[in-house]
């Protein structure tokens, strides 16, 4: 398990356990976190699970690839640290990671 | 006022193989889809990724899917509505009354939502102000080219769409072309053709740069768009157009009295229908405890809907099981010789 700290647009923190091999939005959406729509299931075909990683955390996780970058250009909101979070995968690594759901996605 | 056996919402694969499943027990029926296509998420959103998990197909795209369960209905005549929206539906007896957003209406015993995540609309721009000029001077989707001509347009996005229009409103109007990063995600001799048209003038290119306000009275007049360093210009402009995808909203599908639950409908497993008697919900829109959001799932519920459908549809008639192998009424159906 690894700890994900998800701060919703309502200004709350949410500190889940995550089993490891889960993407952070699973992690998300499995405990109910609001503002992660994932409309595609994690296809990388819609960007409804767009978050921002927190600045200290966003280079160091795996880079995304040009599918995802792609995807992102339909977000709502796109910034400098937007991630898809069907595409971060939760490891012992990412222990204590910090994203930041947007106010909507779409 | 089209009369129907069933009539069904949504043209994605689980809408077409349903259809399918009702015309082959001897049901009519009628397809509504918003998109402007058939194959919904499967043509829209993925049509050309492989998919491994349909049973007896080791590997087919989303549009080789599409196209084979077009070849498959293809011995029926079934009418469908494309770009069309069922806005509104009610019980009218002992039939439910369908009404699309075109006005078109249908009375049928039976309706199967077998609608996805929803329908497919546009995205907008985010700021709020945008919304009064949406369908004046802001647009999503370019219907009528000609109203462009002479004025300054600004176009956002980076795929296709926003480059080909780019390109094509170039030729008769100012046109800006605004994009959150350096990259295109459009064909690479389009992506050409609009850095060449940008060299020459005929393109005002601003990249890394990203809608933040819009202003003007009746009609815009201006935008104020903002640099990655956060810089912010602002641009004189008749229109602005974007380009950003569709998205999928469970739009009026929440209005109907259905049990809704995280955006999908609660539905029983016997006939997959919903808490409204002759409403049912098939496909990635139903849930129910064990649910999967697969294709293969659609199909399965899709074909017990429509065994569901013959009970009211033929209320004096009984339902026969038959299997395809055998049937000489179902290959009659089907135009395919008996033995």
């Amino acid at each position: 398990m690894t700890k994900i700290i998800y701060n919703t647009h309502d200004n709350k923190t949410h500190t889940i356990d995550v089993q490891n091999g889960l993407s952070v939005m699973e992690g998300a959406v499995q405990n109910d976190i609001p503002g992660i729509d994932a409309d595609c299931g994690g296809g990388m075909a819609c960007a409804t699970c767009h978050v921002y990683v927190n600045e200290d955390w966003f280079h160091k996780l795996p880079q995304k690839d040009d599918g995802e970058e792609d995807m992102l250009d339909m977000a709502f909101e796109p910034k400098k640290n937007s991630r898809l979070s069907c595409q971060i995968i939760v490891s012992d690594e990412l222990d204590g990671l910090v994203v930041n759901i947007p106010s909507k996605q779409s | 006022m089209n009369k129907t056996d069933a009539l069904i919402i949504g043209a994605g694969p689980t809408g077409l193989f349903t259809a399918h499943q009702l015309k082959l027990i001897g049901l009519d029926c009628e397809i509504v889809d918003n998109l402007d296509k058939i194959g919904g998420q499967c043509i829209e959103l993925y049509p050309d990724k492989p998919i491994y998990d349909i049973p007896a197909v080791p590997e087919c795209t989303g549009e080789e899917l599409t196209n084979n369960l077009i070849n498959q209905i293809k011995p029926f005549d079934i009418k469908t509505h494309l770009g069309e929206r069922v806005d509104e539906v009610k019980k009218e007896g002992e039939h439910w009354f369908v009404k699309t957003n075109l006005g078109k209406t249908f009375l049928t015993p039976n309706v199967i939502i077998a609608g996805g995540v929803g329908s497919f609309e546009p995205r907008k721009f985010s700021p709020k102000e945008c919304e009064k000029f949406e369908n004046k001077s802001i647009f999503y989707s370019v219907k009528d080219k000609t109203i462009f001509e002479g004025k300054t347009v600004s176009i956002f996005g980076g795929g296709d769409s926003a480059l080909d229009w780019a390109v094509e409103l170039s030729k008769s109007s100012i046109v800006n072309l605004i994009h959150r990063r350096d990259d295109f995600r459009g064909a690479q001799a389009t992506v050409d053709k609009v850095h060449e048209l940008a060299k020459s003038g005929k393109i005002n290119l601003y990249t890394k740069y990203q809608l933040t306000n819009v202003h003007g009275g009746d009609n815009l007049e201006s935008i104020e768009i903002k640099h990655d360093s956060k810089e912010i210009k602002t641009i004189k402009t008749d229109f602005a157009l974007g380009f950003f995808g569709l998205i999928m909203q469970l739009g009026p599908i929440a209005d109907w009295g259905l049990n809704i639950d995280k955006k999908t409908v609660t539905v029983d497993t016997e006939k997959f229908e919903t808490n409204q008697k002759g409403i049912y919900a098939v496909g990635d829109i139903c849930s129910y405890p064990g649910k999967l959001k697969l294709i293969l799932s659609g199909f399965h519920e899709g074909a017990l809907a429509a065994r569901a459908c013959f009970k009211l549809a033929r209320p004096d008639e009984k339902y026969r099981f038959e299997f395809t192998t055998s049937s000489k009424t179902i290959k009659d159906r089907l135009g395919v010789k008996s033995d």
